[in-house]
């Protein structure tokens, strides 16, 4: 079936009943994409979305396995061979009714998921083919079929229970904080969601780009929950403006979930870490996404002029903050891995669009120090080479630096996409709230913290993970704390 | 929230501004600090210390220069507006005991946040000295209100128009020779409290300054605000903004704060440009 259309596949497709073996000679459909020397210099999503004809071609390529074994892969348990068999119909709107009842998020998690890693990586088709990036593309399946209901301009309102008579408040406004909203909103209770920023959102709109999440779709989903009825308090800093025990014992709140992220950028302890053009990707993703930077001349936020960039890390911000750093104009953008390109935790398809787009990695590298000019401006990086030696507790191959073996390497620009620790801002104003060595909040299986009411989920548990853990956990501490409402 | 109730312009360059805000007024305390953002999606954010608090009527007081746009946009708004997001009370609260004798030194505008701090130390029983400096009479401010909270009030001026004719480190010197200070709080431009610390510094008096450095969230997220104490890093916006002046590395905070030196003043020449344009549209 080699070189053919996506229609011309999909005529063959729907003349017959297909076999196992036909299924698995229908080729993975690409996923169109903007040019990569046009996608560089604008801020306007790199993937562009398959058709639906693309879509049904995609999804004939499920075997239906009775067994289901991508649902394992899913965090969330999404009934996978369902949705698809829906969208191979051509039957959208209930494609989408079968993910939403796992998932609140689809076209997010259509977007951000890392799916090599999850349903993919256990999709019997890819297992066939020993590869999971040729398995059936469930990722751009589910973001259709979200899209398409945004398109359509039908989102459904879903149905409140009537009034429970209980509040709840929600600290933070991510994928953990909004899923636990949804949720307990529907189950009737008067939600009240805290928020510092002025806007909804969390780390989808200051962390991820808008070129690989536009904020529309964010945005879309927060509207959905105002119309069910979820208060929003914006500028509002749970900790300083009001604690945990003001909500509780002042403002009438039975129940308080905590959904408040890994907040605190991690750095690494160099000399020279804060000379000007050392940013966190934090600072400098927020200063670009949220607050707009890449629109000069018509937002206040500046951004750093920079050309040459050093991003340090591997996962899924380092490409971000890369791939931000091209689009803001620089000429040569680095990452800088101190492993090798089989132990970054990014998801596959960000690390080829950033290598298609000019980005260099720089592998079994890391910097040690940070040089600058009599302006206090970073003009030098040092670097450190390094080798892979045994096995680490995360069960990679840990980096051995090589002694002797340094380079430095002109750059303006270091952005530390290091990961972040919990901020303790919560912790440390409400009394009794048991944390672990880490900083993270210590909670039993159904989210509960060591303070009765208080509940918790999302990357203040997990240390920093992805947008579907998060939404699961909001989940599932809704649950608890709907049952230990007595509802 | 955020109506703004009374603004006052103090000097050339510098607005007294009392706005609504009563949870923020009902959490503040001395040290503390805001955030404000006049447009959520073009505008920036920018810290601002908090002058008074009024917890009965729920108001915050501010006191601010405009040194760029959003400083100047802020100055543009007039009471019955509102200032679009306001977030805090920010940064740990000044650490407050009964010490014995405090003396505390603000300069320019700085003694606004010094205000709070001063009302702490004197309701904690502590002798207290304060030290206000300007560059002119014209720019001193709040003498008044420190006077009424100060055992001891020295007034300096760089041009001799009120007070001494002196730099604020000549009587804070003096008053560390004679001896019998127990503890310094300066709050000014950078390059002040640097010397501030150095002249405690041969007679360990333990000084605290108040820094005030580029912020985007205020909540620890960004690190943008980081400053070298002590050898360490530390975030202005959760570990601070005070800190022990004797181990603040002032010089890099203050190379920092040139991180956007050209954005800003293109954005200010830009904004006073449009400025121009509106008055000669209205006059002609």
């Amino acid at each position: 079936m080699g070189n053919k259309s996506s229609k011309e596949l999909l005529e063959e497709i729907e003349k017959s009943e297909l076999s196992v073996k036909e299924r698995l000679e229908i080729p993975q459909i690409e996923m169109p994409c903007q040019d990569p020397a046009i996608r560089r210099t604008n801020q306007k999503e790199v993937a562009t979305g398959y058709s639906e004809t693309d879509v049904k071609v995609e999804a004939a390529r499920c075997l239906n396995c009775k067994a289901a074994p991508c649902v394992k892969g899913c965090p969330v348990g999404i009934n996978i061979p369902g949705f698809i068999s829906k969208a191979a119909e051509g039957k959208f709107e209930e494609s989408l009714q079968i993910i939403k009842e796992s998932s609140l998020l689809p076209a997010v998690c259509g977007r951000v998921c890392p799916q090599e890693l999850q349903c993919m990586a256990y999709c019997t088709v890819g297992k066939k083919y020993k590869d999971p990036m040729k398995s059936v593309a469930i990722g751009r399946i589910e973001r259709f079929v979200a899209d398409y209901e945004q398109s359509t301009g039908k989102t459904q309102v879903p149905e409140c229970a009537k009034d429970s008579g209980k509040k709840i408040a929600i600290i933070g406004s991510g994928p953990a904080s909004l899923s636990a909203a949804a949720d307990l909103g529907k189950l009737g209770h008067k939600v009240t969601i805290f928020e510092a920023f002025p806007k909804a959102g969390g780390v989808m709109l200051y962390g991820i780009p808008e070129f690989r999440l536009p904020k529309a779709i964010v945005n879309a989903e927060v509207e959905t929950l105002k119309k069910m009825g979820i208060n929003f308090e914006f500028n509002f800093l749970i900790g300083r403006t009001r604690t945990i025990e003001d909500l509780m014992k002042k403002d009438g709140y039975n129940a308080v979930f905590i959904g408040v992220g890994a907040g605190l950028p991690k750095f690494m302890n160099l000399p020279g870490e804060n000379l000007i053009g050392v940013f966190s990707a934090n600072e400098y993703l927020t200063r670009a996404n949220l607050m707009k930077a890449y629109d000069r001349g018509n937002v206040d936020t500046p951004i750093y002029n920079s050309q040459k960039v050093a991003v340090i890390g591997g996962g899924n911000v380092a490409m971000d903050a890369a791939r931000m750093a091209l689009r803001l104009g620089a000429e040569e953008v680095n990452i800088i891995y101190r492993r090798t390109r089989l132990e970054m935790p990014a998801r596959a398809e960000e690390v080829e669009h950033a290598e298609e787009e000019g980005i260099n990695f720089l592998f079994l590298t890391n910097p040690i120090e940070i040089k600058g000019d009599d302006n206090g401006k970073v003009n030098s990086v040092v670097f450190q080479k390094y080798e892979l030696g045994d096995l680490d507790e995360s069960g990679r191959r840990s980096p051995v630096p090589i002694e002797g073996e340094t380079t430095e390497l002109e750059m303006d620009t270091v952005i530390m996409a290091l990961g972040n620790i919990a901020n303790p801002l919560i912790t440390k104003t409400t009394p009794d709230l048991e944390i672990n060595k880490r900083g993270n909040i210590v909670v039993d299986e159904e989210n509960r913290t060591s303070v009765k009411g208080v509940y918790a989920g999302g990357d203040i548990v997990l240390g920093a993970a992805t947008v579907i853990l998060a939404m699961g956990e909001g989940r599932k501490a809704a649950k608890t704390i709907h049952k230990d409402l007595g509802m | 929230m955020n109506i703004i109730l009374e603004k006052k312009k103090l000097s050339e360059q510098v607005y007294m501004m009392k706005f609504s805000a009563p949870l923020i007024a009902e959490k503040h305390k001395a040290g503390q600090f805001l955030i404000i953002q006049l447009n959520k999606d073009t505008g920036e954010r920018i810290p601002l210390t908090i002058a008074d608090s009024d917890k009965e009527n729920g108001t915050i007081t501010i006191i601010f220069q405009t040194v760029g746009k959003t400083t100047m946009e802020l100055a543009e708004l007039n009471p019955n507006d509102y200032i679009e997001n306001v977030i805090g009370p920010l940064g740990e609260p000044t650490h407050i005991s009964k010490n014995g004798t405090v003396v505390c030194v603000g300069g320019g505008i700085g003694v606004a946040p010094l205000h709070p701090i001063i009302q702490a130390f004197k309701t904690a029983g502590n002798k207290v000295i304060s030290i206000i400096g300007a560059r002119n009479k014209d720019l001193l401010i709040l003498e008044d209100e420190i006077s009424k909270w100060s055992d001891e009030v020295i007034i300096c001026t760089d041009d001799g128009s009120a007070g001494i004719k002196a730099l604020v480190t000549e009587p804070l010197k003096q008053l560390c020779e004679q001896g019998g200070i127990d503890e310094a709080v300066a709050i000014g431009p950078p390059i002040m409290m640097k010397f501030c610390a150095e002249t405690t510094r041969p007679f360990k008096v333990k000084t605290t300054v108040s820094l005030n450095t580029i912020m985007v969230d205020g909540t620890g997220m960004c690190g943008g605000c980081r400053v070298t104490v002590g050898g360490e890093t530390k975030f202005v916006c959760v570990d601070g903004p005070e800190f022990d002046g004797h181990l603040v590395d002032f010089d890099n905070m203050m190379l920092r704060h040139k991180s956007y030196t050209e954005q800003e003043k293109t954005a200010k020449d830009k904004h006073v440009c449009n400025l121009d344009k509106k008055i000669k549209e209205i006059q002609s």
